[in-house]
């Protein structure tokens, strides 16, 4: 299936969706379809339904974390002698981060697939939500509750959005790349890396 | 009293026994084990059970249901940090004496999850443990093996003196803390009259910077 032409049939039948293909230089070359949250459910309604599509099964949905750092910015830098200028620009790109989630879709019915769904939050503070895919996808349930649990987003509409992995009482996400974990450091005999950091911070700070 | 004379007793068809022989011998020879697994080595745990392996030979046929008729608890498996107030609960629940046995790396020290942050780094940190079994799963051989080690420290425990055991010792705990769960981890994340952290002594090789930034 072709991205490009998928592109351009939503467009046509979701008046003012915005859509951007979002290339993967990979070998496998599986390119992702970035929605716009608003148009999500009425783009996946479609793609679920239309006949040439047919999308019935959501294989996946998975979380990404894309701190301010590692974020890759919208709008290429130019090469300006002006520093100011070139700040302004990179700061119009992604100064907050953001959260995304992604969709693996195939059809059983057709045999094609996958496509793949991203959708972005503005950042990954408070403005995190996004729409949930389960009443499109049943499939999506736990998945997205797992990646509220381990991310924190909010998918407005899911039918139970609880916790699924870690308690109630929980108040980070485990999965976001600034998470600091309890320093509950033990011996181990195989330290290395972050392990190993750990191990030097805990023994060798203290004598 | 004398083994030679023991012997030579029971040739004549005379058995001797001591209160303390015969009080262990009731207790190691019918430990019931808690029905209750958490992870891939409770699958082991059950083929322990069945016919091929067949630990009811040494008195711990029946598996109960419910921990007031329990008298040992298999630690078998990953302990999530969500489940770790249920398992320390469970144990406060059994009545004494009772037996802790942590089967496989995950019980033990949190095995190959010890870096998560959802796994608690062994059931050692909230309740004593009798025997430890590494594995990843062990086989079956070595839960029979660990269960007969359990037989043999019953065996030789002196009911009187210093070294009686924890259920004879008003001094020690009979209930131990049950984890809340807080905002960042398990509270307390560990139990610290049960649990003391490992003294060990790292020694990194002369100009061994290997993953020290």
């Amino acid at each position: 299936m072709n991205l490009e032409s998928l592109k351009s049939e939503i467009e046509t039948n979701i008046p003012g969706c915005r859509l951007e293909i979002i290339p993967n230089p990979s070998p496998s070359a599986q390119h992702s379809l970035l929605v716009d949250p608003e148009h999500a459910m009425a783009i996946s309604i479609f793609l679920r339904d239309s006949e040439p599509y047919r999308l019935d099964y959501c294989s996946n949905v998975t979380g990404i974390d894309w701190p301010p750092s590692a974020a890759p910015h919208n709008v290429k830098l130019k090469e300006m002698d002006d520093g100011g200028e070139q700040d302004a620009e990179a700061e119009q790109a992604q100064p907050t981060g953001y959260l995304e989630a992604v969709y693996h879709l195939y059809s059983m019915e057709k045999k094609h697939g996958p496509v793949i769904l991203r959708m972005r939050t503005e950042d990954r503070a408070t403005r995190v939500h996004l729409p949930s895919l389960t009443p499109v996808w049943r499939s999506a349930d736990f998945q997205e509750r797992e990646i509220f649990d381990l991310f924190g987003i909010i998918f407005d509409g899911h039918p139970d959005l609880r916790r699924i992995l870690m308690w109630e009482e929980f108040e980070d996400y485990p999965m976001r790349r600034d998470y600091v974990e309890p320093d509950d450091y033990e011996y181990e005999p195989t330290a290395h890396d972050e392990v190993l950091r750990k191990t030097m911070h805990h023994y060798s700070g203290n004598a | 009293m004398d083994e030679a004379l023991k012997t030579e007793l029971s040739k004549q068809g005379i058995f001797t026994t001591s209160l303390q022989e015969l009080y262990n011998w009731g207790r190691r020879s019918s430990l019931w084990p808690l029905n209750f697994g958490l992870a891939c080595c409770a699958i082991e745990m059950i083929a322990t059970t069945m016919a091929r392996y067949d630990l009811a030979r040494f008195g711990a046929e029946v598996f109960r249901p419910s921990p007031r008729q329990a008298d040992l608890m298999i630690v078998a498996g990953t302990i999530t940090k969500k489940m770790a107030p249920q398992v320390v609960r469970l144990y406060n629940q059994m009545p004494e004496p009772k037996y802790v046995i942590s089967m496989g790396a995950c019980a033990i020290s949190g095995g190959p999850f010890k870096q998560g942050y959802n796994v608690l780094k062994g059931i050692d940190r909230y309740i004593p443990v009798d025997i430890y079994i590494p594995g990843c799963p062990p086989r079956p051989e070595a839960l029979i093996d660990g269960f007969m080690a359990l037989q043999r420290k019953i065996d030789a425990q002196q009911l009187t003196g210093e070294t009686r055991p924890r259920h004879l010792n008003a001094a020690e705990p009979s209930e131990f803390i049950v984890p809340k769960f807080g905002a960042h981890d398990l509270e307390p994340s560990q139990n610290p009259d049960t649990w003391h952290p490992p003294l060990v002594n790292i020694t990194l090789a002369e100009n061994d910077e290997s993953g020290i930034a």
